[in-house]
């Protein structure tokens, strides 16, 4: 086996470039505070249009609406250049995580619907997926308990 | 063999060049040396595989048309590329009813081809040999890292694949340009694990083919009037100035790095400069066999860099092991 060259990974650390952390931080922070201020601006409007529509049906078309965005942005090849700028800002909210899904759906279409498409459309976003449901049913079960002990 | 170097003992000459490549690369400062550049980097094909098989099966054809041959005057093809299987010039190949290796060192494959064309036309073997390579922005994307229309932000690290593709067709006959020796380089490890930092990982690599080189020819780095690595990237080929400090070796001017030349634009866009099998093959082929033709340079130390690793060994946990080689290029005097 190889012995890594401890000497030469701190030298590495020492000279190569690091990322600019203030600039990415800030742009992250103007990135994903414009993507959710739209995002409210919508469901505001959608509360002024729909009045008698619940809270929650609201909140469920407004995110519809962002994420039927994003899939046309990513299409159109313009939500990789506002992600290259804002980094987790747009990750974060429901947009990263709609053209972490479109994103590879759409490259693996040369290799067939089935076996192209299907299967690699949540080779980015699976790990999301897997972990919010499996937390999900975690915290159900903490949720239970705590219930039936308390109440 | 004395300290891994090759001398020829034939005249090994580069008989002709011909390059092709993507619309960033002709941008950038070396655009005026490549032979063609195309706009569209699908090349009006469905897939950016097949674009890749295009461009390689395109450059062969236009250096045998360049040169006036027919395919059975080649002896022999040398090439390799980037994507799994070797797929673009395996394909391309299918093209062409000449013998054909299929090589691989990642981004050093092109000193592998002309080294080993080198040794097969000094040997007799042979008459003619295409030594190419191709890479393609696109397909090493989807293959090493994300899908294009992925919205993550650069490591400043990070390098940009070279579109393109470059032949070169080596003879003992015709040509100004010779290959006179050549070093072939170790793997190298020194565990370096972050896959977005190529030129940590391949410094060492060079460092260690370019000491057996000098050590072998018993040459200082002013000798030569550029040294050439291949895509260390300008981090990179910064730390190979330190790291051959450390040995008491002082690289001037006279050294630049083919993946810090190949772009224009901020560090944010490109990173720290180019990379592929593509990136060395078409600076060489380009811009290095254009200055030695006008006698601008005469002696050229080529090291093409390479960093051995795939998605499933990172994914692994596994350090980047790196290879570099050495060649010598002269123009000789005497075929003017």
């Amino acid at each position: 086996m190889n012995e890594p060259n401890q000497e030469y990974l701190k030298l590495v650390r020492k000279t190569m470039p690091k990322t600019k952390h203030f600039s990415t931080l800030l742009r992250a922070f103007l990135v994903g505070g414009t993507i959710c201020s739209i995002g409210q601006g919508i469901n505001d409007i959608y509360t002024l249009v729909f009045k008698d529509m619940p809270k929650e049906d609201i909140t469920a078309i407004t995110l519809l609406t962002i994420i039927f965005i994003t899939a046309v942005l990513t299409g159109f090849g313009v939500y990789d250049k506002i992600g290259a700028f804002g980094g987790a800002g747009s990750i974060i909210p429901i947009t990263g995580f709609a053209n972490a899904v479109v994103s590879p759906a759409m490259e693996r279409k040369q290799e067939g619907i089935i076996l192209g498409l299907c299967d690699n459309m949540f080779s980015v976003a699976g790990p999301v997926i897997v972990f919010g449901i499996s937390s999900s049913v975690l915290v159900g079960i903490i949720a239970l308990i705590f219930k039936s002990w308390f109440i | 063999m004395k300290n891994q170097t090759i001398f020829f003992k034939n005249n090994i000459l580069v008989m002709d060049t011909a390059t092709i490549v993507g619309p960033k690369e002709h941008e950038g400062p070396l655009g005026v040396y490549f032979d063609k550049d195309i706009e569209d980097d699908l090349l009006g094909q469905k897939t950016f595989e097949y674009a890749e098989i295009m461009l390689h099966t395109t450059v062969i054809k236009y250096l045998l048309n360049k040169t006036k041959l027919k395919q059975d005057d080649i002896d022999m093809c040398f090439c390799g590329d980037l994507m799994d299987g070797i797929i673009a010039c395996n394909y391309a190949m299918r093209n062409f009813s000449i013998p054909f290796m299929g090589l691989f060192n990642a981004c050093a494959t092109f000193g592998e081809a002309v080294i080993l064309g080198s040794v097969m036309l000094d040997s007799g073997h042979a008459d003619r040999i295409i030594c190419s390579t191709s890479s393609h922005f696109s397909t090493a994307e989807r293959q090493f890292r994300n899908p294009l229309e992925l919205g993550t932000q650069r490591t400043p690290l990070s390098q940009t694949t070279v579109t393109g593709a470059g032949a070169t067709l080596l003879n003992k006959k015709f040509g100004k340009i010779a290959v006179e020796c050549a070093t072939i380089g170790r793997v190298i490890d020194y565990g370096v694990k972050d896959a977005n930092d190529m030129g940590a990982a391949m410094a060492p690599a060079a460092r260690e083919t370019l000491l057996s080189h000098l050590e072998a020819t018993g040459r200082s780095p002013s000798y030569y009037d550029l040294i050439l690595t291949g895509d260390l990237g300008k981090a990179g080929s910064n730390l190979l100035r330190i790291l051959m400090k450390e040995k008491g070796v002082i690289l001037g001017d006279n050294y630049n790095d083919c993946g810090a030349m190949m772009f224009i634009g901020d560090q944010e866009k490109i990173g720290q400069g180019g990379s592929g099998p593509a990136c060395v093959n078409v600076t060489f082929n380009g811009y290095v066999y254009k200055k030695m033709m006008s006698g601008e340079l005469t002696k050229v130390l080529l090291i093409p860099t390479g960093a051995l690793l795939s998605k499933i060994s990172n994914l692994q946990g596994e350090t980047i092991p790196s290879i570099a080689h050495a060649i010598s290029f002269v123009r000789k005097a005497e075929f003017q």
